[in-house]
């Protein structure tokens, strides 16, 4: 057996320290600390007061049906929603101050400026340290890392849909981010350039040493890439599941099957044989 | 010299073999008197008509007349049309509050003014300008606050979730997105401006190319009737291969716009 703490329901303190002592802190990544968060759409309550702790440089993987609340979770993290109560914090303490370009997010859809070069589009991800010297070349470092460099002077348009979303990696990792969100970022794309992005987030993650939280409804790649995947069902975390296999990891491997078999299990405990989910 | 050039340049050929053949009936119609000067006169009339105009420089200053109040009324009307566009596409209490009359406004055809117009202002140089500030104006207004509405807002999320401040997502994400549709704009804009002109100097003018026409129909001649609307027709070429140059330089990032 290699997955590790499975707990059932909310995440118990004993896990917290454990996973402290477990995982190495990286200096690059941030902690995460999510106390009761709550959101709500008018009547509708999507997340029912979540518990969570994710160390600095954890790679968590977050699955789920579609409307159960994972989305949603993601957009509360990194500030583009509000939450209707609870609290969450990066780092050690709630007063410790981030600049805001320590967390970012990949979303599903490149959203390049298809007005702006490719190596323009890579510079709105510095924020306010566009105008600053060696932005550009820290901007073309990091077109160069995903693999992108010879292209910084074309159109987006003219890019395939995995290059498109390279950009917006690139975009993304330029700030150095110590958190990095990702909202379903290969969705779209196809199963072949699918695997080599999921490569490539893997490399970048080891690299850099942000805390990532990804957010799929592929749950193959959910254990591919992570070290712990969380499934949340009708807005609670239902499962929490350490993934301890040691990396790089093997595509199809019976350890990876496994593990997904447990989470597909989780996922439709309810729903009998021959029923659609 | 090599085979494929031969046929581009009779590529480059083709569009004009229909319009030069007709010229070549029409030439020979009017010649062997099929064809009455006093309906159509020979294109070789026209020609002579321009060239005696053009050499005692009264087409010049009438066309020089016409040129400057279309311009100074799309400079005007387009202005205009621009800036409410942008502040109602921005703000929803601006549009509410804007809205009701400009619509109001916009479904009377503006060339129904025309006599209260006269009234207001005379034949006066005035009076052809506000009806072209009119005419300008709605196309560009409708279309800038069209733009601005339909920007991606996906990628106005992008941009504040990177910390751009409201005059760079303005100035970065929303003004490039809207342009495509502002151009369309201001092409509509272009067409009702000479529409507008050629209507309001026919009608009440002293100067310019319709003025022109007008004279020349009250002495019955023909050719320069003919040579008035040719120049029209020349104008408004120009002005919207002018809007397709600026187009094609402001949206190269289009992919509609990158032709190999």
């Amino acid at each position: 057996m290699t997955a590790g703490a499975l707990s059932l329901g909310r995440v118990a303190p004993e896990y917290w320290r454990e996973a402290r002592e477990t995982v190495p802190v990286s200096s690059a990544g941030l902690s995460l600390t999510v106390r009761d968060l709550k959101k709500s759409f008018g009547s509708n309550e999507v997340l029912k007061g979540l518990d969570l702790f994710i160390p600095a440089g954890q790679f968590v993987s977050i699955v789920g049906k579609s409307g159960c609340g994972k989305s949603t979770l993601l957009r509360l993290l990194v500030g583009l929603d509000k939450p209707t109560g609870g609290e969450f914090w990066y780092g050690a303490a709630p007063e410790e101050q981030h600049d805001k370009s320590a967390v970012r997010v990949m979303f599903q859809e490149p959203r390049l400026l298809p007005w702006a070069r490719v190596l323009s589009n890579v510079e709105v991800g510095l924020g306010r340290a566009r105008r600053e010297k060696g932005a550009r070349e820290r901007a073309l470092a990091t077109l160069s890392e995903v693999g992108l460099g010879d292209r910084k002077g074309e159109w987006p348009s003219v890019l395939s849909g995995g290059q498109r979303q390279r950009v917006a990696l690139a975009r993304a990792l330029v700030s150095q981010p110590r958190v990095l969100a990702f909202d379903e970022p290969l969705g779209a794309l196809d199963a072949l350039t699918r695997i080599s992005m999921q490569n490539l987030l893997e490399q970048v993650w080891r690299d850099q040493g942000f805390t990532a939280l990804m957010v799929t409804h592929d749950v193959a790649e959910a254990v591919m890439l992570a070290d712990r995947v969380l499934l949340i069902e009708n807005g609670a975390i239902t499962l929490d599941l350490r993934v301890d296999i040691p990396r790089p990891r093997r595509r199809g491997s019976a350890e990876i099957a496994a593990l997904e078999g447990r989470i597909l299990d989780a996922l439709f405990k309810d729903a009998r044989a021959g029923e659609d989910a | 010299m090599s085979a494929p050039r031969a046929s581009r340049r009779l590529d480059g050929l083709v569009p004009w073999l229909l319009p030069l053949g007709l010229l070549a009936v029409w030439e020979a119609a009017s010649q062997g008197g099929i064809i009455s000067n006093r309906v159509l006169p020979a294109p070789s009339a026209v020609v002579i008509a321009g060239w005696r105009l053009a050499s005692t420089g009264e087409l010049w200053v009438n066309m020089g007349v016409s040129g400057l109040r279309a311009l100074i009324g799309l400079a005007i009307g387009g202005t205009f049309g621009f800036v409410l566009g942008l502040t109602n596409g921005l703000s929803t209490k601006f549009e509410r509050a804007t809205d009701t009359l400009l619509q109001m406004v916009r479904n009377v055809p503006h060339l129904a003014l025309i006599p209260l117009v006269i009234l207001w202002f005379g034949i006066d140089e005035a009076a052809k300008i506000f009806l072209v500030v009119l005419g300008v104006f709605f196309p560009i207004y409708i279309n800038t606050l069209h733009g601005i509405r339909t920007v991606d807002p996906h990628l106005i999320e992008m941009g504040r979730t990177y910390g751009m401040t409201s005059f760079e997502l303005f100035w970065r994400v929303i003004l490039p997105g809207a342009l495509p549709s502002i151009f369309v704009g201001l092409r509509y804009a272009l067409g009702f401006m000479w529409l507008t002109l050629i209507v309001a100097e026919t009608i009440a003018a002293s100067s310019g190319i319709g003025y022109m026409a007008m004279q020349a129909r009250e002495f019955l001649l023909v050719d320069v009737v003919v040579l008035s609307i040719l120049i029209y027709a020349l104008l408004g070429k120009l002005a919207d291969s002018t809007a397709r140059l600026l187009e094609r330089l402001c949206l190269s990032w289009h992919p509609a716009f990158q032709s190999k």
